[in-house]
């Protein structure tokens, strides 16, 4: 093994990371002995196998590879670096499928209360932020690693910075999915919508992004094509923002540091604010710039069209920049705050519906002289399909923000109508486009095993979708309109129970809507699978061939 | 009502005051970028990146 030309030797990263998890995970043995809940000593164990596993894995890796690190270029070509894209992009259809399964389960408890059979551990409570973070952490997550990592190499001509880095995110961000899933069926939640992980995983989460942020910069920074492509400022955007959110919205004081339980810094009315500053930037800044990043790179591409309008993309991103992070008071219309920033939340809503559009039409109209393909390719129609859920969405949306109208709609199932039209329909199918894109091109194949197979997936999750949020259109308008309903002497006309015996037809379209779209996934992950294990590899032509374009 | 006047109440007010227009100001400096003619060929240069690669 050893080469008489070179001698051999561990890097820097590769003995410092080993030392630091060595000592992790002695540290986390001590946690776990000291542990002052079940819980606690659960994810105390979890992270001490972890780091020992890291730590072989780190050696193991070493002694395995060559003396020199992998180049940076090949015959004057780039030397991609796919490992860590395909192992987020598994990892995405693996936790896509779990989402979308709990996702189900939680949607037939609520039709069928029976169902959560008296155990604690599948409650619906528990199960909920399971699901939510599942999908949009997890799946939605790995989707933007995997495709981050690929476009902005891709569009900067250059290798992913770091050796070992580029494995620590992805590998991390899924260990702290394991740790935050795990503890919500143990009962550990902080209680805030999307930031339920409690302190010790929110630490985790923020060293991991910290090595994220630095990855992306030091490959754009090393980049060989002068300019940055748009889809690098949104994934930029992307990152730094939910850095800055984590940060904000957790500083919460364990109560002991062998214990689970926290309690944030500020409570009330400011704990709210900022909660929902943080909330719907989430979804201002990792279901929307993220996936924006990916409609500007991967729809050009499979469209083989450039951008419409690259003025009217940096428009829209510096739009969206200045205009989302004031959006948030929309979730608090009608409660202790002020008033005036109840207005203001709501005009920044409505405002943001302009650079939403013009998004969106950039998007659609990167297919002018190709919309033919969108009757041959399945892909590329879920893509645009994707686009025109985003339009939609973001409409329902700001006009969802206007007070009168959601004096009407908050608190009703038309809510979760919007967020799903906007989560199945934008970033599901964004997603999924992305993913039949991306499993051929990391690993060096053809293309995919099956285009008729992606055409059922299309129609198949469509159908759910349209059921989905047409049920829940009709549920929570109806719910809304129950609840406000007087009799002649003024009393309400309806108990509560009443209204929620109403909507169980509705509930069981639901789950038939999310049934649907989870069996599209299933089909998904086999034409995946099939494409990596029996597709036709690319054959790689000679440098010299390669047209001077 | 500021009773007291300091150097953190003036720089607070002073920041108060004027983000409204800078933030306005750098938004308009964005788009005229966005749309000044000579930057024209090198943005359809940019709009075709992600077809030449490799």
């Amino acid at each position: 093994m050893s080469q008489p030309s070179m001698s051999k030797s561990m890097t820097v990263g590769e003995s410092g990371l080993a030392a630091l998890f060595a000592v992790t995970a002695f540290l986390c043995v001590i946690a776990a002995a000291k542990a002052l809940d079940a819980p606690f000593a659960f994810h105390a164990s979890l992270s001490a196998a972890a780091s020992l596993a890291a730590v072989f894995v780190i050696l193991n890796r070493y002694f395995e590879r060559p003396a020199a690190l992998p180049p940076a270029e090949i015959n004057g070509r780039p030397n991609y670096n796919m490992g860590p894209i395909k192992f987020s992009a598994f990892m995405a259809m693996f936790w896509g499928i779990a989402g979308f399964l709990v996702g189900l389960i939680i949607a037939s408890q609520l039709a069928w209360p029976a169902l959560n059979f008296d155990l604690p551990w599948i409650s619906f409570g528990r199960l909920r932020p399971l699901h939510t973070s599942a999908v949009i952490f997890a799946f939605g997550g790995n989707v933007l690693l995997a495709t981050s990592f690929y476009v902005v190499q891709k569009s900067c001509h250059v290798r992913l910075a770091g050796y070992l880095a580029p494995w620590f995110v992805v590998v991390g961000y899924n260990f702290f999915i394991l740790i935050a899933g795990t503890g919500y069926l143990l009962g550990v939640t902080q209680g805030k919508e999307y930031a339920e992980p409690e302190w010790y995983s929110d630490l985790w989460l923020t060293i991991v992004w910290v090595v994220y942020l630095l990855v992306f910069l030091v490959t754009i920074i090393k980049r060989k094509e002068p300019h940055i492509f748009v889809a690098n400022w949104f994934y930029l955007a992307f990152i730094v923002t939910i850095a800055v959110l984590h940060l904000g919205n957790n500083p919460a004081l364990p109560v002991s540091v062998f214990g689970s339980k926290s309690y944030i810094a500020w409570g009330g009315i400011q704990d709210a604010m900022f909660q929902w500053w943080y909330g719907h930037n989430a979804v201002g800044f990792f279901l929307t710039a993220g996936f924006l990043a990916i409609m500007y790179y991967f729809i050009p591409k499979r469209a083989e069209r450039p951008i419409y309008s690259y003025r009217l993309s940096i428009i829209h991103f510096w739009a969206l920049i200045f205009l989302y992070i004031w959006a948030g008071p929309h979730h608090l219309h009608y409660t202790a705050l002020p008033d005036w920033t109840q207005t203001l939340g709501m005009t920044f809503s409505i405002m943001l519906w302009m650079p939403s559009w013009g998004g969106m039409i950039n998007g659609l109209m990167t297919l002018s002289g190709a919309w033919d393909k969108l009757r041959t390719d399945p892909v590329l129609r879920m893509l645009v399909v994707s686009v025109a859920f985003y339009g939609m969405s973001t409409f329902e949306g700001p006009m969802m923000s206007i007070k009168v109208v959601n004096s009407l709609s908050h608190y009703t199932d038309w809510t979760i109508g919007h967020v799903h039209s906007g989560a199945l329909g934008w970033v599901g199918f964004v997603s999924f486009g992305a993913l039949y894109c991306l499993v051929p091109w990391a690993w060096n194949r053809k293309g995919l095993y099956s285009l008729k197979l992606v055409n059922w997936h299309f129609w198949i999750a469509t159908l759910g979708i349209v059921l989905y949020i047409s049920a829940m259109w009709v549920s929570g308008i109806l719910q809304g309109l129950m609840w406000r309903a007087y009799t002649s002497l003024g009393f309400l006309e309806y108990s509560f129970i009443e209204t929620v015996e109403a909507m169980h037809p509705f509930y069981i379209i639901r789950a038939a809507g999310g049934g649907l779209f989870l069996i599209g996934a299933l089909i998904m992950a086999y034409n995946l699978w099939m494409t990596v294990r029996a597709g036709e590899a690319e054959v790689q032509a000679p440098v010299a061939l390669q047209p001077a374009e | 009502m500021k009773a007291i006047l300091t150097v953190h109440n003036l720089a607070s007010d002073l920041v108060t005051t004027i983000w409204t227009p800078a933030f306005v100001a750098i938004f308009l400096a964005i788009i005229a970028y966005a749309l000044w003619p000579r930057n024209k060929a090198a943005f359809d240069e940019a709009a075709r990146l992600p077809l030449r690669e490799e």
